[in-house]
């Protein structure tokens, strides 16, 4: 079978008229990076403050922290994505629900993406950072009191500094996924990067040079986002501080 | 406004005899294919011929860079071509969305797989794979008879927990229609008008089952730490 490739569509204006096909996509990945920017840094500050309230020696706390962290972690990214955007405008007060609702687009599907995405990558988050100050050894919390530190002064001084830096690999590959992820937001009708290599495959039946032009764009994303990740690992490297030996992990 | 949960009553057999099937099955299969694929993907990466270990990489990377909803979309126009080639059609075969998501969600899967069993290969001692050429083994016999079996053992909570992922993840066949859990469900809210009743239930049944499932794996991997 011949597929007859048509690069030249790229270049061709799409029917809402803002300007080419591959314009159309640039603004997609536009999209993409916002959203999963955005969630990143409402994942970080959550994940950080649960992966932390984890450790601590309050059991209520911990469990407290467990809790949220099983609910977000067991439910599809894509059902959560449904519960923000077609869910939670219902139960709340009746003039809040409308006035998510009435937001003009793409808004009323940025938001409750955004949101979804925080909290889904937010438990991810809290996970590593857990982990991450479980692996520093106990004298270290200990020498930090016996400093005559307080429990807060330690973690500000002592933990959290070390175990950042150890958690920083498998942050990268939160952060890609973060980027990844934000395509689900699609469904609930956000026109990102993915959810316009579908639109562009439906109006000029390109199928392939849409998704081949998507895949790419993607690549170059995560390849960005890498190395800009390693830069920062280098730059924050503490020497004689050995980063975490990446066990495997599941993941997607 | 008021909710009426007894939708989810009047469409019970629907979501679970269709929708949930649909969900479970999937997940066995794409499981089943992907650790095989994956298995093999991991051994072809771990290969001292150059061409072979790139290629396997170049295919695992590729899939792990990019979104999972656009692999399904990519698999969903391309199986009708391939599936053409290997037939020798002269027009795209025509693929259902049950077949195009099997397809998708191995080939997918698979990468995943392969990371995890590449870990558990090299987690076994290279003295064993001495001790099994020195025995007169062959590459095949000693991947399958002392190497597989130890690497498979030491990865399970990890493949397990993966299958875990998987099973939530192939709720976004979604995006091709098909009739998964949530397809079912999500016809079902759009029929009657009760978004907020079938989405909030598919959100709790979701969870009831992965959480379980994470607590079988949890204390699997505290029983594999003591046998260690």
């Amino acid at each position: 079978v011949g597929y007859n490739w048509h690069w030249k569509v790229l270049f061709e204006t799409e029917p809402g008229g803002t300007g080419s096909y591959l314009h159309y996509l640039i603004v997609g990945l536009g999209w993409t990076l916002v959203t999963a920017l955005a969630a990143w840094v409402i994942a970080l500050a959550i994940g950080a403050l649960v992966g932390t309230l984890r450790t601590t020696p309050y059991p209520w706390v911990v469990r407290a922290g467990n809790l949220y962290v099983e609910i977000f972690r067991n439910i599809p990214l894509i059902v959560q994505m449904f519960l923000w955007f077609f869910v939670m405008p219902e139960l709340l007060p009746q003039a809040w629900g409308d006035w998510i609702k009435q937001m003009p687009p793409p808004w009323s599907s940025f938001i409750p993406a955004v949101l979804c995405l925080a909290i889904f990558t937010s438990v991810r988050i809290a996970e590593q950072v857990r982990a991450g100050i479980n692996s520093l050894p106990r004298g270290q919390r200990m020498a930090g009191t016996a400093l005559g530190l307080t429990l807060g002064q330690a973690y500000r001084h002592v933990i959290l500094p070390q175990a950042f830096r150890i958690i920083l690999p498998p942050l990268t590959s939160e952060s890609m996924n973060i980027v990844k992820n934000s395509s689900v937001a699609l469904t609930i009708g956000l026109l990102e990067l993915t959810g316009r290599a579908r639109a562009m495959q439906e109006f000029s039946f390109r199928v392939f040079e849409a998704f081949a032009a998507a895949t790419v764009i993607y690549l170059i994303t995560n390849l960005v986002v890498v190395l800009a990740m390693r830069a920062l690992e280098r730059k924050v490297r503490v020497p004689g501080l050995i980063a975490a030996a990446g066990a495997p992990q599941a993941g997607h | 406004m008021g909710f009426d949960f007894d939708v989810i009553q009047r469409s019970w057999g629907y979501l679970f005899r269709e929708g949930m099937t649909f969900t479970v099955t999937l997940t066995l299969l794409a499981m089943t294919g992907g650790i095989v694929f994956g298995t093999l993907l991991a051994m072809m990466r771990l290969s001292a011929f150059k061409p072979l270990s790139i290629l396997a990489g170049g295919y695992v990377n590729l899939m792990r860079s990019i979104p999972l909803v656009l692999v399904i979309f990519w698999f969903f126009f391309l199986v009708p071509y391939i599936g053409a080639w290997v037939t020798g059609a002269d027009q795209p075969v025509k693929v259902g969305a049950w077949m195009s998501a099997v397809i998708t969600f191995t080939m997918f899967e698979a990468a995943y797989y392969c990371e995890i069993m590449r870990a558990g290969i090299q987690s076994v001692a290279r003295g064993q794979v001495w001790a099994g050429y020195a025995l007169g083994l062959n590459y095949w016999q000693t991947m399958a008879q002392v190497v597989l079996p130890q690497a498979f053992r030491n990865m399970l909570p990890v493949l397990l927990t993966q299958t875990i992922i998987l099973f939530q993840d192939t709720s976004l066949v979604y995006v091709i229609s098909a009739t998964d859990f949530l397809g079912a469900a999500s016809k079902v809210a759009n029929r009657d008008y009760r978004l907020v009743e079938m989405y909030t239930f598919v959100a709790v049944v979701y969870f009831i089952i992965s959480y379980s499932l994470s607590l079988v794996v949890k204390r699997l991997q505290d029983r594999i730490a003591i046998i260690r």
